[in-house]
């Protein structure tokens, strides 16, 4: 997993309550066996005018002008700003890889859905949830400030804006310190293999029929 | 005192990991049921890290959300799509893991398999890298989805490293009326709690009304969970999850038998168990349902109207509606009974079991679709309900009424297969997402029960299954 410490981001905003995973990362480029790559089709049917497949040259695409993210002030954005519920749906770990793969780093909505918030962790991507109003704030001031950018600082737990305004943010000790080191989960766990195994002998006592 | 949620985590949980209750902590995995689609890369990982699966036999595949639901002789044709499938296929000849393949009788959906061969028992922990894996909490598991890193955590270690949810009871009392079924419970709950009114939330549904469903009805409301935001859904054992387990292929039997049932028996909330959230709903109340947004909660009575979003006070929801009605091409106050779908999809982990083909197939019996439906579907559930359901004649009902019968697969629930719709084609879905695009880009979603599907297939357009059945 890639550490994080900081993040001094330029921000794009999202004004969308509920953007689900399908949304994130349409089905069709799921057939992928690789874990990279996914980046050019993030939000694909949102952000292309043509129907995008696997194997098409996104560069050769014509994208909507419309749509938030091709506008040229938030090129390079590393900082999304969503809403309610962002990442609802599916369990796909395609969706944060997506998101990483574009550039982001850090996503800050009021809620996150559960399956994706827990995906974000386990590939350095930091999911921030901040109060409604403060999230409401954001959105007005990235709107009305080309080139706002934000400073996250996971140590401190904080979210900085241009004018020294710091939010606080919540987050568990044991994701803090995995995502600040870039541990290896599971090189951790197997730390406890031993308890794991004895674990795994008396559950099969208790109950033999889970062990055939 | 316990929850039916807390007797199953304290059972797994193998080490805290923070003195809190509420940190980490490292959970036992039962059953790991695994997929094509979030699976090619953890089993890279494993590979490259040079670590084995921990426990073989826990581990279940199939493939099912790319397989194609007709001309199987010929293989798949996208070639994209065939390797992912081969991948799979190539892990588990590796790895020595139980595959169901695409031409064995007994392939499916994973959340329709694991059931039927009796994989999913009571009191197991059970993931797959799946959000509809908490269909599975039907018989009293605690049963989740999770993410790829996750399904690699899990092949190496056997366990996750988790937080405890937070616990919600969804208590459904009173008769359900004539043509309700479980479907039009799960988005009567989701339209009262919202999408994201389980998030952070373990739910458990009860009540009499719960105790009265088939355990086929029970795997559809669990399954839905996840569209109210809660990884998982459960309800306790009684005797129609014991009837139902009882001589399927990976059950237990003999002594074992008897010693699992007794254990089973207790798998249930504590009389005096407190929850943090409590939900009541009241059966009698509950009418047939039809969604008309594009997110689960966006969901009315088929009696009722699609709603106006210049009634709404708050923005982001205003906005969020208008953007919704644009693109479901419906307007304001028009009657739910006034669309008219193109297609009609039976199918999906969440209908697709054959209780739900009964229940179509009731409807449909010596009447066919309406001249303005384009194409009608039916994708069972797996191989074996396919077969039960031709030997009931079912297959024939669907056929004379002009319905495909199809082989099993996740189908157009997703499309990832050659199955979807076309940009701006209404589809009667008994699936459980109404995204855009999920039935295909630009498709249009409209989430019902297997009987209102099939009475909106003749009727040409939504009609209350109850006026006509």
């Amino acid at each position: 997993m890639e550490k994080f410490y900081s993040c001094k981001g330029l921000v794009a905003p999202l004004d969308r309550a509920n953007v689900d995973t399908d949304a994130i990362i349409p089905k069709q480029f799921l057939k992928s066996i690789k874990r990279s790559g996914f980046g050019p089709n993030l939000f694909d049917e949102w952000r292309y005018l043509d129907h995008g497949e696997p194997g098409m040259d996104s560069a050769q695409r014509k994208l909507n002008p419309e749509f938030i993210l091709n506008l040229p002030r938030y090129r390079g954005a590393q900082i999304l700003l969503a809403r309610a519920n962002f990442g609802c749906g599916s369990s796909r770990e395609h969706a944060p890889w997506a998101l990483q793969d574009y550039g982001f780093r850090v996503i800050i909505a009021p809620s996150f859905a559960d399956i994706f918030f827990n995906n974000c962790f386990k590939i350095g991507l930091l999911p921030i949830v901040l109060d409604a109003n403060n999230v409401d704030r954001l959105f007005r001031e990235v709107l009305a400030t080309e080139g706002y950018r934000l400073v996250v600082n996971l140590e401190e737990q904080s979210v900085t804006t241009p004018s020294g305004e710091s939010f606080f943010f919540d987050i568990d000790p044991f994701r803090k310190h995995s995502l600040l080191n870039g541990l290896d989960e599971i090189g951790l766990t197997l730390q406890h293999a031993d308890r794991i195994k004895a674990f795994e002998a008396r559950h099969r006592a208790a109950q033999p029929w889970l062990f055939t | 005192m316990q929850t039916l949620y807390d007797k199953l985590w304290q059972s797994h949980v193998v080490h805290q990991e923070s003195d809190k209750p509420d940190g980490m902590a490292l959970v036992y995995i039962d059953r790991h049921l695994v997929h094509e689609v979030t699976s090619p890369q953890a089993f890279e990982g494993l590979k490259l890290a040079g670590r084995a699966p921990w426990r073989r036999d826990s581990i279940l595949a199939v493939a099912d959300h790319n397989v194609p639901t007709t001309g199987r002789s010929h293989g798949i044709s996208d070639p994209v799509s065939r390797l992912q499938v081969e991948t799979l296929d190539q892990n588990c000849e590796e790895l020595d893991i139980t595959e169901f393949k695409m031409n064995d009788l007994r392939q499916g959906i994973v959340h329709v398999i694991g059931p039927e061969q009796g994989a999913t028992l009571p009191g197991m922990t059970v993931v797959c890298g799946d959000s509809h894996t908490s269909t599975h909490g039907a018989f009293a598991c605690l049963a989740f989805g999770i993410g790829t890193s996750e399904v690699e955590h899990v092949l190496a270690t056997q366990c996750l490293l988790i937080k405890k949810a937070k616990s919600m009871q969804v208590v459904v009392e009173g008769e359900l009326g004539h043509g309700i079924t479980a479907k039009d419970i799960a988005l009567a709950i989701i339209g009262k709690i919202g999408t994201a009114g389980g998030t952070g939330y373990a739910i458990e549904f009860a009540g009499g009304t719960i105790r009265a469903l088939s355990m086929e009805g029970r795997m559809t409301l669990c399954n839905m969970a996840i569209e109210a935001g809660a990884r998982a859904g459960m309800i306790a054992v009684d005797n129609i999850t014991i009837e139902y387990i009882k001589g399927r292929p990976f059950a237990p039997r003999g002594d074992q038998w008897e010693n699992a049932v007794a254990y089973w028996r207790t798998l249930k909330s504590d009389p005096d168990a407190i929850f943090d959230r409590v939900v009541i709903l009241d059966a009698a109340q509950i009418k047939p349902q039809v969604t008309w947004g594009t997110s689960p909660e966006m969901v009315t009575t088929v009696d009722g109207k699609v709603p106006d979003p210049s009634q709404i006070t708050d923005v982001v929801k205003r906005h969020d509606m208008e953007h919704a009605l644009e693109y479901m091409g419906l307007v304001p106050n028009m009657p739910i009974t006034d669309i008219c779908p193109d297609k009609i999809f039976i199918g999906s982990c969440t209908n697709s079991r054959i209780e739900d083909l009964r229940a179509a197939a009731d409807v449909l019996k010596g009447k066919h679709i309406a001249a303005n439906i384009k194409l009608a579907l039916v994708v069972p559930g797996s191989g074996l309900v396919k077969h039960q359901a031709e030997q009931e004649g079912l297959d024939k009902i669907f056929r004379e009424a002009g319905f495909e019968w199809r082989e099993p697969g996740c189908s157009m629930c997703l499309a990832m297969n050659d199955d979807r719709l076309s940009s701006g084609e209404r589809c009667a879905s008994t699936s459980n997402r109404n995204f855009e695009g999920r039935q295909g880009p630009g498709g249009r979603t409209h989430l019902v029960s297997p009987a209102m599907a099939a009475a909106a297939a003749v009727a040409g357009h939504f009609v209350d299954v109850r006026e006509i059945y």
